[in-house]
C-alpha cells in the first residue's frame, strides 16, 4: 500500500464475519488507504484468523480522531472493569 | 475517431500466465476484435488490489485498440474479494518488488508472444501500480512507453527501504528503458509535488523522454470514479493525456470513444 504503515499483533477472541463467527488470532492495524470510508487515509484495523485465508476478515475503517476515541474508550472499560474486579486472567497474568 | 457505423467487439477474461519465477498466476485480459494489430497493455492493479475497476481500466484500454493484461499481483497471497486479498497483503507491507517486476516482465512477455500483437507494448499502473509501472520499465527491457499515474514511495528515505522494497524506484532513473508519461495531484501527499520535482529532476539528469502533468485541485487516485478523491475534469483530461501518450509511442490505431 502507499503509506506502508502498518503493526499486526497476535490477539485471542472471536469476531463475526461474513460467514458467521471465527477465532481471530491477529489484529492488522495500519493507517493507509481505505476500501470503503470517504478518506484518503484511515486507522484500518483488520481483525483475522490467517490461517482460515483472506476472507477470515473483520474490518473496520477509522477516521484518525475516532480511532483516538476508540482506544481512549478501550483504555478506560478496561481501567473501569479491573477496578470493579471484573477483568478475567490467564493464570499466572499480572495486574497491570 | 469511432463512428456509428463501424463493427466494434471485444473479448475479456481470466487467464493464466507465468510471472515470477515461472509461478502461474491468473490476469485479466481483454482485448478488441476486427482489424489487427493491436499495440499491447500491461496493466498493473493499484493497492487496493485487483478489483473491479482495474477489470474495467482493462477493458476501457481494450475499447481503445489495446490488447490489455491485467495480472493479479496478489495471486500467491490466496483467494478471496479483492478486498480481503489486498486487506492481506496491506498488513504484510506490501509484495516484493522482485516478485512484482517478475510478474509485469511475464505480462509483457505474454502480450508480445500474441500473434495480433503490432510489436509494441507500454504498462499503465495507478497509485503503487504507478510505482511498479516505474520499475517495470527500468528494470526490464521490452516495454516501449509506461504510465505512471500517482505512483508513491518512488523517492524513498533509507529508513523506508524494506526487505521487500529495498532500492528507491528513483535510484533505478538511469535505466529507464522507455518513454515515461507521469500524471499527479498537487494535493497528494504521496507522492508530494516535491517528490515528483525531485523525479523529474533526476529524469532530466539522465536525458530520458519523458511528460509530467500536475493537475491542480486534485490528489491521490483522481480518476477513481468511485472514491471521493475522484476529480472529473482533471480524470477527463488526464485520460486524454494517457491515449495521446500511447498513441505515440505504440502506434495506436485511430480509434477512440
Amino acid at each position: 500500500m502507499c503509506t506502508m504503515i502498518v503493526k499486526q499483533v497476535d490477539i485471542e477472541g472471536s469476531g463475526k464475519g461474513v460467514t458467521g463467527w471465527f477465532t481471530v488470532r491477529q489484529a492488522n492495524v495500519s493507517y493507509d488507504h481505505p476500501f470503503n470510508a470517504p478518506l484518503e487515509h484511515a486507522l484500518n484495523i483488520d481483525f483475522v484468523n490467517e490461517a482460515q485465508g483472506p476472507g477470515a476478515r473483520v474490518a473496520v475503517e477509522l477516521t484518525v480522531e475516532a480511532a483516538h476515541n476508540l482506544v481512549e474508550a478501550i483504555l478506560a472499560v478496561l481501567a473501569w472493569a479491573e477496578a470493579g474486579g471484573y477483568l478475567e486472567r490467564p493464570a499466572g497474568a499480572e495486574s497491570r | 475517431m469511432y463512428q456509428t457505423n463501424m463493427y466494434e467487439g471485444m473479448l475479456a477474461e481470466t487467464v493464466t500466465m507465468h510471472g515470477a519465477n515461472g509461478d502461474v498466476i491468473n490476469a485479466y485480459f481483454a482485448r478488441p476484435l476486427g482489424a489487427d494489430p493491436f499495440p499491447g497493455m500491461v496493466v498493473i492493479h493499484h493497492a487496493p488490489g485487483w478489483d473491479e475497476w482495474y477489470r474495467e481500466a482493462t477493458r476501457k484500454f481494450a475499447h481503445h485498440g489495446y490488447a490489455a493484461l491485467s495480472p493479479n499481483l496478489y495471486d500467491r497471497d490466496g483467494h478471496g474479494t479483492p478486498e480481503d486479498v489486498a486487506a492481506k497483503v496491506r498488513a504484510a507491507g506490501g509484495v516484493p518488488d522482485d516478485q512484482a517486476v517478475g510478474d509485469l516482465e511475464g505480462a509483457m512477455q505474454y502480450v508480445r508472444s500474441l500473434p495480433y500483437i503490432n510489436g509494441k507494448v507500454g504498462v499503465f499502473g495507478t497509485c503503487s501500480g504507478g510505482r511498479h509501472a516505474l520499475l517495470a520499465a527500468s528494470r526490464v527491457k521490452g516495454f516501449d512507453a509506461a504510465v505512471d499515474c500517482w505512483g508513491g514511495r518512488v523517492v524513498m528515505a533509507k529508513e523506508e527501504l524494506t526487505a521487500k522494497q529495498p532500492v528507491a524506484p528513483i535510484d533505478y532513473t538511469k535505466d529507464l528503458s522507455c518513454p515515461l508519461l507521469g500524471l499527479f495531484g498537487e494535493e497528494d501527499r504521496s507522492p508530494s509535488p516535491e517528490q515528483v520535482a525531485q523525479h523529474e529532476q533526476e529524469i532530466k539528469k539522465h536525458g530520458k523522454t519523458y511528460e509530467f502533468h500536475m493537475y491542480p485541485n486534485a490528489g491521490h487516485g483522481f480518476f477513481y470514479y468511485d472514491r471521493p478523491a475522484y476529480r472529473q475534469q482533471q480524470a477527463v483530461d488526464g485520460w486524454q493525456k494517457v491515449f495521446a501518450f500511447l498513441q505515440r509511442y505504440l502506434g495506436t490505431p485511430e480509434r477512440s470513444a
